[in-house]
Order: C-alpha cells, then structure tokens, then sequence
C-alpha cells in the first residue's frame, strides 16, 4: 500500500454499518481532509449523514458498483455523465453502474443540483473516489499474488497480471469482504486524451424506460392507499383572507377538508373530486394595490432592496467617457418569464410510525428535507426525501411547496396523499425568473478600442455581469430591488438579460463604429477560449459573406458565465407584410473544457438555445394588480417546433482544461443575437426582452 | 357519475368516474396508467396525447365516458413482447429527450402522424407535431427521431 494511501484511508464503525446494509463488499468514501475523515463517529442514517462525505462508490460481490450522490437528474443528463466518470477511473463497463441520487436516507448531505455545478465539483470528487477504489483492488490482487502493484493492469472490472495468463474481478475479490475506506485528497486522475468511456456519447442511462412510460416521474408514483390533495389558493399575491365558507366542498362525497392557519387544502379518494371540492370553498380574499406590467422597470428602480457595492470597478468611467470618439447610452428591459417545466411540481406524502417519506421533483431533496423537519418539528432521522429523475426544473424547482402540502394533508387524512399542481398553480404560486432593467454607457475610442463601460443591472441579477472586453475603465454594480411578484433561481440566472444588454450594446457600438460586428469584438476580447468559440461560430456560419437586407437579418453574439463559452449566430427573416419575425438558422459554438459526453453536450447546448428564444421572442408574465393574467399555456407562448430554426451546434473540446457544467450558459446567446440580426435587418433597435410579445417587429 | 368499461392496450377496465372527469385523470389516477402525462390540462402541449381509434388525442380534453367503446392505445401499449415500435426505437437511437417528460406524447403524436403519412416532410412533421411541447427543447431531435423512425419502417426492418 503507498504511504498515501496508509496515511489516508480511515475505517469507520459506521459506515461499516451501511456498508452491512449493502451486503458487504468495498466502501469508498472520499473525504475533504484525512482530519475530518477521522471524525466519524456519528450515524449514518438520514440526516446524520457526516457532511465530511460528498459522496460513495460501493463495488459489491457482483461485480455491481453503486454510486451515491445527492446529485438529482432533472433531464440535464447527470445519471449518465457521472457514471461514465466513475467507469473511466475505476476501469469498469459503464453498464455494470448504478447511480442512486437525492435519497436523502441513502446519500449523503448535497446542497443541491444547480448553478452548474455537478461536472465541475461532483465529477472529480467520485473520480477521486474511483481511482482510490481502484488503487486498492490492485493492491489486493497484488497481496493476493505476491507480485508488484505496479505490474498489473485494471481494465474491464477486472485485474490482470503482466503475462496475461491470471486475472481476477473485482467482485471476486471484494467477495466476503467488509471494507471500509475513505481517501482525501487528489490521486492522478486519467488524462482526458486518454479516457475510453469518458468522453464518449454514452445514451442515456435509463432511456428505455422512457420511450415505454415506465419511468416513475414524481408525479407518477403512487401508495398503496393513497388519496389525493388539492390546496386552496389565494385570489393573488399578498391577499388576506376575509372569510371562508367550507360545507359545500364537505358535502361531496369522501372530501375532508384542512385548515391549519392559513392554509386551506382537501383530501378525496380521487384527484377529479379533490380539485371540485377545492373549487366549491367560497373564500373572500382582500388585496393590496400593487405594482403592474405597467411602469415595472420604473418601480424597480425607485425600490431598492438594501445597498449595494460595484461589482467590479476600475479607473473613471466618467472622465473615460466624455473623452470617448462614440459614446451610447442605452437603456434595456426584461419581464419576469416562468420556468413552466412540463411536470408541474408534485410531491407524493407518507407517514409511517412518526416517520415521513415524501418522493417529490425537487433539485435541492435535503433542501426540502430541512423545510419539511422545520415545518413538522421532526428530528432529521424522521424524514426521508426521495427525487425521482424528473420532468425537469431550469432552476425552477428549489423549494418543497408541493412536499409541506402533501405531508400537510397526508397526516391529516392518515393516509399517503399525492398533490400535483395544475399548470395555473405553476403559473401563480411558484416563483419567477426576476424581471429587471440594465442601464449602459459606453464609450470607444474612433479605432474601435473600447475605452468605457458602466454598467447597471436593478433587480434583474449579477450573474454574468462583468464584461469579457477589455476595457481600461469600468463601472459594474447590480442593485437588488424589491420584486413586486415571487422571484428566483433560472436556468442561467441574470446571465442571459445581462449578456442581451451587453451583446445589444456591443453590437451597436460596432455599428456605430462603422466596423463589423465580429472584428469590433475580435479587437476588444483578449481572451482565448472566447476568442475560438467566436471564430469557430462566424466561421460555420459564413458571417463573412452574410449580407443583411430589410428581409433577412444576421446578428451574432457571444459571452462566458460559470467556465462555459458560447457564441451564437442567427439569422432571422421579417415578413415583408406581417412584419413578424421568424428564427431560420441558428449556429452556437461551446467550449467548456474537455468533454464527458459530447452527445449529451450537444443535447444540452442546443436544447438552451431552443429553450432561450422563448424569452428572448416571446415569453413574459403578466401582471396586475397581484395577479397573474396569463396562468395558461394558452396565454403564455413557449417555443414549440414551428418557433426552432435549423441549429448547428460546434463542440470546442479541450482535452487540457476541466470540464465546467453545461446545463445553463447555453442559453445566453441567442436572445442579443437575434437582436442584432433584427436590427440588421430592420435598423430597428429592440432593447426590451421578450423582443416580439406580439409577434412583429414594427408596430403597425 | 357513470360506469362504463375503457378499452385501453386490448384491455377492457371497468371505470366509474364523475361525467365530467377527463380521460386523462382516469388513466393516471384511477387505472394507474402513469405513462400518459399531465402538462396544461387546456390541450395546448400535448404530454397527454393518446391514440383512440388511431388517431392522436388529447386525453385532458376529452371525458373518460365520452371514450368508451373506442379503442384506446397508451405509450404502455406500444411494446409488444419486448419489442419496441419503430418510433420508440428512433427516439432511443436520437436520444431525442432530456427529461423524458414530454416523450409519451411525442411518441403518440409521432406514431398517429407516421400511420397516415408514411413519409412525411419536415414542414408536415412540424405542422403535426406543433401541438406537443418539449420544454427542454429537444425539437430538432424528435425531428430527426421521426424520420429516423419513417425510414425504419419504410425499410421493412419491422
Ligand atoms: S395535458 Fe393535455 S394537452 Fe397538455
Ligand atoms: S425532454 Fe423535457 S420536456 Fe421534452
């Protein structure tokens, strides 16, 4: 055994404990610091996971590898990404893995799956726990044989000595074994020029239980017993309740209805006579005068929500600016846009002898599990949290609403109760991606240096705020407001309007410039991962021999946010007589370190983009008064297959760099450049995102 | 409410249900058929969609009872003995999903589209299909899985 390894691996009584549970075999565990990994002396159950511990890698008798991680698969294709990272360092087939995620009694603690986070912090960390696996079967295999370690090969599940005539599995020799192990630290990781399941486009781990409905959503699961719930919901944001009037909801039959403070749900053998009773309680709500769609952006800057502090601050942009050849001053917008994932949140509640099981679509499981303890006054050991894979999230799915009313109504009607929410609860009661305003003055010198950039973003967020451009003076500084409606996290957050107001800005500076969109930028970007997704997009493109006319429209964009880069050309069409625009080709080139699995990439960048022209055409929230004025799919356009042009996706993969997340700054790109592609075309200035609620350019 | 029997995979289920109640709720929350799932609940994204009598229909849309007597086929329905149809092979092969969540209707939509056109255009496709929405936006995917789909029927490998 090398000294590293003596030094590090710790047995612990308790995971011994599980490790029972799993029936013997190998137990990795992967620890921050050999310090902490001494320190293990408390349970292993439910809450009391030791949050020393990211993850395990468990290889039982079988040969079978079970990874635990609190990682939750929400389509961004993570159930199959991580596996092929541990087959790659544990040199097992993929399919001989299982990952089990966001089970809050079986993996250990995780803050949750967002900001783009699993490839970049939990795909190294169950790396790390792979090697030192590996490293441990050798050496046993080695001991077993008397031969030197570094003389064998693992490969395939499988240890094999130097002449090739004696091999052994991994099964086999974890067979009867109960070991305990728990490695810190960084063992060297295999090259990505070198990975042979890595890297590769792996499908999808669980893809056929997709194509024949088998697989289990959230909302899918049913309990023995089972009832459903449905919750009563206010007239609109920050309504009071006046009166409420219950009989004729407990009249229908097997209705019970719930009060407990403010909130007001039912419980009915089926889910039909659930949503009826809730709709025969008469309630009378008051509500407060509140800010509209109407004079939004003027509220949002009249309303700060505490101080705030520049983001990022250099030299004098007042001085700078009055000096600069070209000078704009612009001012942009964005409305709130709903997630409107196509599973609604849902949550199935289950109460055994004091203990709650929830299973419910949520990207945080011990996030809910918190909510859930706090809300019943449980102790962490009695609340179990369970994620199926589910119908995605883009950041919309952090909180555990549906999980608190289900249990609410489940220990009242002391039975399991399911509660889905419909669309319209999604549109009204779940929370938004923030509405804001950006306010830019630039300025460049008449040779297209930029010379002054100042920046301010009210409300919308200070994700991918800072300029990739290089620019000697700047002022950067986003303002929190207070939001008039239920605000959150978003698939790529504020990087998208913030990177439309610089993208817009930018290009017109170009314009105003007289010089192409793609040099003016080339001039004023020094870096090179964004340099090469620039050239790889403008070159696929064509953008040298792209002409725009009144008719066609080609723009482009580009921007980098949480170690992703993205550049992203459209070209649009305007109908001569409608006006209205129609996105005809799109090409977007990502970078963002070395691949894991290109096709799942691929998917992933170009589903952002899809999902992006919603917000940057069409999709806004409504508002007045408190409430929400198109709560219906039929109100609130998302893009569908008439809205996709035809893509073009370029990988840049960079075997030398590590792989950043990809599930999120692949949105950024498209709204500024099909901004631009309009103005090209049209010469008209659109600085307010969605860019054609109403479907033309031109008011006519 | 009313009792009456549901057709649904060469199975008959007998079902009581409040008139009103769709076809959709019956199948999730009474007959357990989870494959078929709730979007919007207004026909406007098609997760739900099912094929009676061959044609795709929005279960959310229609009542259970008005759907006796005809034949009902759910994604549940669609494998037969371990073999997968050609359009669920053709979205496998794509990987033309991210969630999943969308995938039951797209295979309906995609399976009703492809039994009366067998090869349609992209612009046919899109005019079909229009009607089902895949918030991931895996559009060009499923694009590519029908006429993946198309081709393998057409190529009598089923
Ligand atoms: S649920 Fe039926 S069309 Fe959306
Ligand atoms: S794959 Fe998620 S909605 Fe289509």
């Amino acid at each position: 055994m090398t000294t590293r390894e003596t030094a590090s691996l710790q047995i612990s009584v308790d995971r011994r404990g599980f490790l029972k549970l799993l029936g013997g075999g190998l137990l990795v565990c992967l620890s921050p610091s050999s310090a902490l990994a001494q320190e293990s002396g408390r349970g292993f159950r439910g809450h009391e996971l030791p949050n020393d511990v990211s993850a395990w890698i468990h290889i039982g008798a079988d040969g079978r590898v079970k990874v635990f991680t609190g990682k939750v698969e929400v389509g961004q294709n993570i159930r199959t990404s991580l596996a092929q990272a541990v087959a790659e360092e544990l040199r097992v087939p993929f399919e001989s893995i299982t990952m089990v995620m966001g089970d809050t009694d079986l993996v250990p603690w995780d803050m949750g799956t967002f900001g783009s986070r699993t490839t970049p912090t939990m795909s190294p960390q169950l790396r790390n726990m792979a090697v030192a696996a590996r490293e441990l079967l050798v050496e046993a295999a080695a001991k077993r044989w008397n031969i030197d370690p570094s003389k064998l090969t693992a490969s395939a599940g499988k240890i094999t000595t130097p002449d090739g005539q004696k091999f052994i599995t991994y099964g086999n020799l974890t067979r009867g074994e109960d070991l305990v192990k728990s490695a810190p630290g960084d063992p060297p990781l295999t090259p990505a020029t070198e990975w042979k399941i890595a890297g590769t486009p792996v499908p999808k781990a669980n893809g056929h239980d997709f194509v024949t409905g088998k697989h289990q959503f959230p909302s899918d699961i049913v309990r023995p017993g089972m009832a459903f719930g449905a919750v009563l919901r206010p007239e609109g944001y920050n309504a009071k309740l006046d009166s409420i009037e219950t009989t004729a909801a407990e009249k229908l039959p097997g209705v019970k209805v719930i009060r407990d403070g403010d909130f007001t749900g039912v419980v009915a053998e089926d889910a039909f006579t659930a949503h009826q009773a809730v709709e025969a309680i008469k309630a009378k709500w008051t509500m407060p005068s509140q800010p509209s769609n109407q004079g939004l952006f003027d509220y949002l800057k009249a309303n700060p929500d505490g101080e705030s502090k520049p983001d990022h601050q250099s030299g004098s942009v007042a001085d700078a600016y009055s000096s600069g050849d070209v000078k704009l001053e612009s001012r942009y917008t964005t409305e709130y846009i709903a997630h409107t994932p196509l599973e609604p949140r849902a949550a199935v509640a289950e109460w055994n002898d004091g203990k709650l099981t929830v299973w419910t679509g949520t990207q945080r499981p011990f996030g809910v599990h918190e909510e859930l303890m706090q809300t019943f006054k449980l102790s962490p050991k009695q609340v179990r949290v369970i994620q199926p894979d589910m119908g995605s999230g883009y950041g919309g799915k952090h909180t555990g609403e549906a999980a608190i009313e289900a249990a609410r109504l489940a220990r009242a009607a002391g039975k399991p109760v399911k509660v889905v929410w419909t669309r319209e609860e999604e549109f009204t009661c779940a929370y938004f991606r923030p509405a804001g305003l950006v306010e830019i003055k630039s300025a460049a010198r008449k040779d297209g240096t930029l010379v002054s950039w100042e920046f301010h973003n009210y409300n919308s967020g200070p994700a991918g705020i800072e300029t990739p451009y290089e620019t000697p003076n700047q002022l950067i500084q986003f303002h929190p407001s207070k939001s008039p409606l239920r605000q959150g996290s978003y698939r790529g957050l504020a990087a998208t309007f913030n990177h439309f107001a610089r993208e817009s800005q930018i290009d017109e500076m170009a314009h105003a410039l007289h010089m192409d969109p793609v040099a003016f930028r080339l001039k004023n970007i020094s870096n090179p991962r964004l340099r090469a997704v620039v050239r790889a997009a403008a070159e696929k493109f064509e953008w040298d021999s792209a002409k725009s006319s009144p008719e066609r429209g080609f723009g482009l964009s580009c921007g980098t946010d949480k170690g992703g880069f993205v550049a992203t050309c459209a070209e649009i069409a305007v109908n001569p007589s409608t006006k209205n625009v129609k996105v005809q080709r799109a090409v977007q080139a990502w970078e963002c370190g070395a691949i894991v699995n290109p096709d799942g990439l691929r998917n992933q960048v170009q589903g952002a983009l899809v999902q992006g022209i919603g917000g940057a055409l069409f999709e806004r929230i409504l508002f007045s008064n408190g409430r929400i004025e198109n709560p219906h799919l039929s109100k609130y356009r998302v893009p569908r297959f008439s809205d996709t042009p035809q893509i073009d996706i370029i990988l840049l993969d960079r075997k030398d760099l590590p792989s950043a997340g990809a599930g999120e700054t692949g949105i950024v790109g498209i709204a500024p450049a099909i901004g631009n592609a309009i103005f090209a075309a049209t010469g008209t200035r659109l600085r307010h995102m969605p860019l054609t609620p109403e479907d033309n350019v031109v008011k006519s | 409410m009313s009792k009456f029997l549901l057709h649904i995979n060469g199975q008959d289920h007998s079902v009581q249900a409040p008139d009103e109640e769709s076809l959709l709720s019956v199948l999730r929350n009474r007959l357990a058929l989870t494959g078929t799932k709730y979007g919007c609940g207004e026909g406007q994204c098609g997760a739900c969609t099912v094929l009676m009598d061959g044609a795709a229909t929005r279960s959310c849309q229609i009542p259970a009872a008005a759907a006796a007597g005809a034949k009902i086929t759910t994604i549940e329905g669609l494998e037969r003995q371990g073999r997968l149809t050609p359009v669920q092979d053709a979205f496998l092969e794509e990987g033309a999903y991210q969630c999943g969540y969308c995938t039951s209707g797209m295979i309906m939509s995609a399976s009703a589209l492809l039994h009366d056109n067998h090869s349609p255009t992209d612009e046919q496709i899109v005019t079909a299909m229009n009607g089902n929405v895949c918030r991931c936006g895996t559009y060009p995917r499923i694009l590519a899985a029908i006429k993946r789909a198309a081709s393998l029927s057409a190529g009598g490998t089923r």
